[in-house]
């Protein structure tokens, strides 16, 4: 077991708890860079496409790990992030801004949903949210001259700092992309969890009352919460559309908010790691799938079959792993650096107040 | 000087008048008790303060200013800050972070600079760890520092929150039955912890508690409440001995 003697507040602050801790990252760091030279085009491609996973899963982490926000609506700010993305490109933005534009602009209007939306709670907020991302199908489908309705869009030729960006005949570049936006977030969402904003994020997910005691401006804090955290999202979305190269109102559909969330509860709740875990899982759950389908000899594709083992799954982890792979993980690490010392009850749960106890 | 005033207050649920024409005064520097039977209206009365309700009549003011005139979450900035009865911690998060958030009153920075790590942050955050850490070692809580607050035991957490209430540097400190539940040892420690709050922070304390031994050391003034009224104020031995109070008690078979 690793012991850590703090000698100044930095140690607290700092991104990296110690050297060891430094190290790995930085090791995990080499090996995604070096990549594009160990696997082929075709896992290039997946390992794009778990990133692209993740940003979206981190933007929803931000709203639901981290502020307790349950949303359905997420396939909405997808969609937002990309036809935003897309719309500026074609009015003759580069890249290069029209994608960190369009994360924005899905921020400010996330932000601006969540004034009336956050006055609900819990499966109230859910449902609020999922009729937001049903709602949006039907937008992109009324809104033809701009979104290409169901006959949908191509994404137009991306090109950064001169580089044609194509996932046919420069994977790699596609992958240093993703690669790059995925850090981004990352760091941001750090930076925020070590910073006064995602300790009132945390305040207001575990008691609002007392967050409220603190100073904690409960309405403006989850409206910042969902603006990040639907910015985020629609930088991934704009992200799949694009590397998917043509899409329309099914690539957005409310089914994808729900794999969204799926994804974050089976990685891990509130741990960025979850966020990046949820992504492998479900990006690799399809390929997974048809092996042992074919492996049993069956030739014909099982129709809903994916998002019904992803429903089995995650009901599995909210029975008896409700913090995820990520939390499971934990406990291994937590078994092994305390071996033979390590307690059954460690993890054990505390009993808390119904929330109509907690005032008298 | 009076620093925190209640005149007149009354407020209802439904049918049922919680606190009734109550009016009260804090002065500052005072150890000041509310006591009464369960259900009295003593909880409520912190609630009226927090501005989580807001009374039917009645004027609340701290420090000459009108609470009533604010939202519930900008009443810590006027310097007040609580305990709850029953626990309110942040639990997923550790014990230092639940004291850093007792220092959201204090914060300077921006999402901008937050989300970039600007050098403000860090000279900010540097600040709030240090205040933090004068709480931590005024409690004894470096033990506990990273651990999450789910799983610690009750009486930690009852002390955490105090501490968390006392990073935010407060004027006033409002202390709900902050002995309940504790051993006779941490009954002890929170009495010392009261008087020091007191003599060297020089913070003012209302509190509720149901223990009249703890009540009679560290209180100056007690104000005795019933069914939301007020039935005796004064010194500990005045409330105690006050012929409507031994009969609240003994009407309502509770012998606090
Ligand atoms: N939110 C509420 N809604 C309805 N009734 C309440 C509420 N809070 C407190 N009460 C009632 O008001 C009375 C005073 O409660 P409280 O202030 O918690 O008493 P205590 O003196 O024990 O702290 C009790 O009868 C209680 O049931
Ligand atoms: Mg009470």
């Amino acid at each position: 077991m690793r012991i850590h003697f703090k000698t100044s507040y930095d140690h607290d602050i700092r991104l990296f708890q110690d050297g060891w801790q430094a190290f790995l990252y930085t090791a995990l760091l080499a090996l995604m860079v070096a990549l594009p030279w160990l696997i082929d085009d075709f896992f290039l491609g997946e390992a794009t496409n778990v990133l692209i996973w993740a940003t979206c899963g981190l933007g929803l982490m931000l709203l639901t790990g981290q502020t307790g926000q349950a949303s359905l609506g997420h396939s909405a700010f997808m969609a937002l992030g990309c036809y935003s993305c897309v719309l500026l490109m074609e009015a003759g933005l580069p890249f290069i801004l029209a994608f960190p534009l369009g994360g924005i602009i899905t921020g400010i209007i996330g932000g601006l949903i969540a004034i009336p939306a956050l006055k609900l709670h819990g499966v109230y907020l859910a449902i609020a949210t999922l009729a937001l991302a049903i709602l949006t199908d039907d937008l992109i489908v009324m809104l033809e001259p701009w979104t290409g309705g169901v006959g949908g869009k191509f994404a137009p030729t991306i090109t950064v700092f001169g580089i044609e960006v194509n996932r046919w005949s420069n994977p790699a570049a596609w992958y240093y992309m993703t690669l790059i936006v995925v850090l981004v977030v990352t760091l941001f969402y750090r930076n925020l969890l070590r910073a006064p904003m995602g300790r009132a994020f945390a305040a207001v997910r575990d008691s609002e009352i007392s967050a409220q005691a603190m100073g904690v401006n409960i309405a403006r804090t989850k409206t910042l919460a969902f603006g990040i955290s639907a910015g985020i999202t629609g930088l991934g979305g704009a992200l799949m559309g694009l590397f998917a190269e043509v899409f329309n109102n099914e690539t957005f559909t409310f089914i994808i908010s729900i794999q969204l969330l799926m994804m974050i509860v089976v990685g891990g709740l509130g741990f960025i790691h979850g966020a990046f875990l949820g992504a492998i899982v479900i990006a690799f759950l399809p390929q997974f799938l048809s092996i042992v389908t074919d492996s049993m000899g069956s030739t014909v594709a099982i129709p809903g079959l994916e998002t019904a083992v992803f429903g089995v799954i995650m009901i599995l982890f909210i029975l008896f792993e409700p913090m995820g792979l990520y939390g499971r993980w934990l406990k291994i690490r937590t078994f092994l650096e305390l071996f033979p010392f390590a307690r059954k009850d460690m993890f054990r749960r505390q009993k808390t107040y119904l929330k109509t106890e907690r005032l008298r | 000087m009076s620093l925190l005033t209640l005149e007149n207050v009354t407020l209802k649920f439904g049918g049922l008048t919680a606190v009734n024409k109550l009016s009260m005064d804090v002065k500052e520097g005072e150890v000041f008790a509310l006591v009464g039977p369960n259900g009295a209206g003593k909880s409520t009365v912190f609630n009226l303060i927090s501005r989580f309700y807001t009374p039917v009549e009645g004027k609340i003011t701290f420090d000459g200013k009108d609470l009533l005139k604010l939202p519930p979450d900008e009443v810590p900035s006027l310097g007040i800050a609580r305990t709850f009865q029953n626990i309110e911690l942040f639990d997923q998060a550790t014990v230092l972070d639940n004291l850093l958030v007792g220092r959201h009153r204090h914060r300077q920075t921006n999402l901008v600079e937050q989300l970039f790590h600007l050098p403000s942050v860090r000279r900010e955050e540097r600040a709030h760890r240090e205040a933090v850490e004068e709480v931590i070692d005024f409690l004894d809580l470096q033990p506990y520092r990273n651990k999450r607050i789910a799983g610690l035991p009750y009486g930690v957490r009852k002390v955490v929150e105090v501490g968390r209430a006392l990073a935010s540097k407060p004027r006033l400190l409002l202390l709900d039955e902050p002995a309940s539940g504790l051993s006779v040892e941490e009954t002890q420690n929170m009495r010392w912890w009261i008087d020091d709050i007191r003599r060297q922070m020089g913070i003012t304390v209302l509190m509720v508690e149901h223990d009249m031994g703890l009540v009679s050391k560290v209180c100056d003034r007690v104000l005795a409440l019933a069914d939301g009224a007020k039935l005796a104020e004064g010194t500990p031995e005045e409330v105690q001995n006050h012929p409507a109070v031994i009969s609240a008690y003994l009407g309502t078979g509770d012998a606090a």
